[in-house]
């Protein structure tokens, strides 16, 4: 009876002790993953991870392939998503109270100044990364098929990533934030440049439905702030996680990393102490009746070129992470956040100036709100969206400038992209343009012929030029991709240093007049 | 939709719809309407009725020492109200392009955010602003003016005293 009762308890106390580790083991099942067999169940039993295959490919992992654009691009997103929980324990979404409480945070929470520049920089690395891996993928070719369709998701990414900032400075209420809106709002109501001309509006309104949607009421006020703030903290945050889920997602079943034909080739060889890799070619395979179409892919394929995903691709990823999260905290110690005075509806900014991702945008609206806003951006979007439907070629997969022409036609193409925006800009700045020469042309007129939709144009003509001249259509888009990334890039560069006061063009700041 | 096997199939003389396909369907459109219907309906709660904003009309006193084609701007008011041997007139300094509020200048009006160029009387001379600075409906009666902003009135419009 007391053995029995003392082996119950001894039982009892062993097990208690045990609880920690039974615990950790309940939640981990798998291991340590220190064999191929316990590295794979790492990845495939954990809810958070098993997005990753279990095997990665050795040329997804060299470097040169994605430069980790993609992930940086994630890595900052979830900086944003952290802090900007954070920040909301303060900000109260009131036009009497909101500004107040960006101070607040700024002044008086522990943090709360850090914090704040933690999240603004995040969104500006997210923005630059993003653009960056866009340009990645198209360099290399990646969006061919089979992954056309995520390129087109990449495109939604692109835009949410940009509404999410654009939503995001407005909120502080502050000078530049009421503007912003302002002219945001009228940008949206800009159809009615078009209907107007064309005096439809008072039966066809789609840009005052869209700016009294924006809104929620004639003025810029309480309403317009609460719209914005929940588009920022909860709709475009809710938008973006569905479609990053579907873009990893895509990744993996379109087969990873896009990689040329002959990657196994010239890939070196493995250290194969270090690296375990399949080296010989399966002398059997299986086919799962009904669920993989066609033949199994390791059929006929040699030496697969692949190492565990732990811990080769999630040691690299985490690296991207703390990479990106270091500079996002060495720019928050560098650089604050900006505050500009509280908002004043009588009286805006002189210079009015957008972030700088918004300058290009805010250059080509200066020629034509309805065509700077939403028609040259619609246009470039569009053609963005075919290009992988038009280029089916097969040469240059996963190489960087893969395709015919390769970096000799981008290098050429930088010289005609940057070339015609800035002869273009130099005119306007020099001549003005038709509104100037003769005061009472039609609006119509200056809608459709604007220094704007010239370069578009002017772009447009060299590229299919350029798909004559290689009979390619990969050719044709190389050329595009790189005009309007630089056609981007000197919009950009002028409105943010060379536009003074009344959007007059100065050589440098130190020009502008005094007030 | 089950083919009874053995049945004769010609467009003319159709097989007829298994009695449990036709549910099904049915059911499923049901749903996707009913769904269709519900997401049109709360589409429109984005949209207010009603919608409180500022009172448009004002009232203002322009000051004695106010000269000809010197612009007066009364405090929180997008207007320049002006006073000349022809009359009074009021113009909106919103700007036409994007909504910024324009500065009056010795040529007329200029706008800081895209750099629209207006004269002095709301004409366009410069700029991406599609269409002239309205000119608002304006009532005088002895020293003080009435501007009503949601009101626009042809450009060239002047009030005498009644």
């Amino acid at each position: 009876m007391s053995t029995e009762a003392k082996s119950a308890m001894t039982e009892f106390t062993s097990n208690l002790r045990s609880v920690p580790r039974r615990m950790l083991e309940s939640a981990f099942r798998s291991g340590k993953p220190n064999t191929d067999r316990t590295r794979s169940t790492f990845v495939f039993s954990n809810v958070f991870l098993h997005l990753h295959s279990v095997r990665t490919h050795r040329w997804s992992l060299r470097w040169t392939t994605t430069m980790g654009l993609g992930l940086a691009t994630t890595a900052a997103f979830l900086i944003t998503l952290f802090t900007g929980v954070l920040l909301m324990f303060y900000y109260k979404p009131y036009p009497d109270v909101a500004y107040q409480s960006i101070k607040d945070i700024h002044f008086v929470v522990p943090t709360g100044r850090f914090m704040r520049n933690i999240h603004r920089w995040a969104a500006n690395v997210m923005v630059v990364t993003v653009i960056l891996h866009m340009a990645r993928a198209f360099y290399t070719a990646s969006y061919r098929r089979p992954r056309e369709f995520n390129w087109l998701v990449g495109m939604g990414l692109l835009a949410i990533t940009l509404g999410l900032s654009f939503t995001g400075y407005l909120l502080p209420w502050d000078q530049l934030a009421y503007w912003a809106i302002t002219i945001g709002a009228n940008i949206a109501q800009s159809p009615r440049e078009v209907t107007d001309a064309l005096n439809l509006t008072d039966y066809f309104d789609p840009g005052g439905f869209q700016r009294s949607l924006l809104l929620g009421s004639e003025i810029v006020g309480e309403e317009a702030l609460i719209r914005f703030y929940l588009l920022h903290v909860m709709i475009l945050p809710l938008a973006l996680v569905a479609l990053m889920t579907i873009h990893f997602w895509r990744i993996r079943k379109d087969g990873g990393i896009a990689r040329p034909a002959d990657a196994d080739a010239r890939l070196e060889a493995p250290a194969g102490a270090v690296y375990p890799v399949f080296t010989q070619a399966p002398q059997k395979t299986y086919q799962l009746a009904a669920i993989v179409k066609g033949r199994t892919s390791a059929v006929e394929r040699g030496p697969e070129n692949t190492v565990p995903s732990m811990p080769h691709l999630f040691y690299a990823e985490l690296a991207i992470l703390m990479l990106t999260a270091l500079v996002c905290v060495a720019l928050s110690l560098v650089s604050d956040a900006p505050l500009k005075e509280l908002a004043n509806p009588s009286v805006p900014e002189n210079p009015a100036k957008a972030p700088w991702y918004f300058l290009g945008l805010q250059e080509l609206v200066a020629f034509s709100a309805f065509m700077g806003g939403i028609g040259v951006p619609s246009v470039v979007l569009i053609g963005l969206g075919l290009i992988p439907y038009l280029d089916r070629e097969k040469a240059g997969t996963g190489e960087w400038f893969g395709g015919p022409g390769g970096a000799r036609l981008v290098r050429r193409s930088l010289m005609v992209g940057f070339g015609a925006s800035i002869l273009i800009e130099a005119f306007v700045i020099r001549f003005g343009w038709i509104r100037e020469w003769f005061p009472h042309v039609p609006q119509l007129v200056v809608t459709a012929l604007n220094p704007g939709t010239l370069l578009t144009l002017v772009y447009g003509l060299y590229s299919v030029w350029l798909v004559k001249r290689y009979q390619s259509t990969r050719a044709g888009a190389l050329g595009l991709f790189t005009c309007f990334l630089c056609g981007f890039l000197v919009l950009t560069v002028i409105g943010t240093y060379f536009r003074g006061p009344n959007w007059d063009f100065y050589w440098s700041p130190s020009l502008w007049p005094h007030h | 939709m089950t083919v009874i096997p053995g049945s004769p199939k010609s467009r003319l003389d159709p097989d007829p719809m298994p009695r449990r396909d036709w549910l099904g369907l049915a059911s499923l459109w049901s749903a996707a309407s009913a769904l269709l219907f519900g997401l049109v309906g709360s589409m429109r709660l984005p949209k207010a009725a009603v919608v409180a904003a500022p009172s448009k009309t004002f009232k203002v006193t322009l000051p004695d020492s106010l000269a000809a084609g010197e612009a007066f701007v009364p405090a929180g008011r997008a207007v320049a109200v002006y006073r000349d041997a022809e009359g009074i007139h009021a113009i909106s300094t919103i700007c036409t392009h994007l909504g910024c509020v324009v500065k009056s200048n010795a040529e007329g009006f200029e706008c800081p955010c895209h750099g629209s160029r207006f004269d002095a009387t709301g004409g366009v001379v410069k700029g991406p602003a599609p269409r002239a600075l309205a000119w608002l409906q304006v009532k005088v009666s002895g020293s003080e003016i009435q501007v009503d902003e949601g009101k626009a009135v042809p450009s060239g419009t002047k009030v005498k005293n009644a």
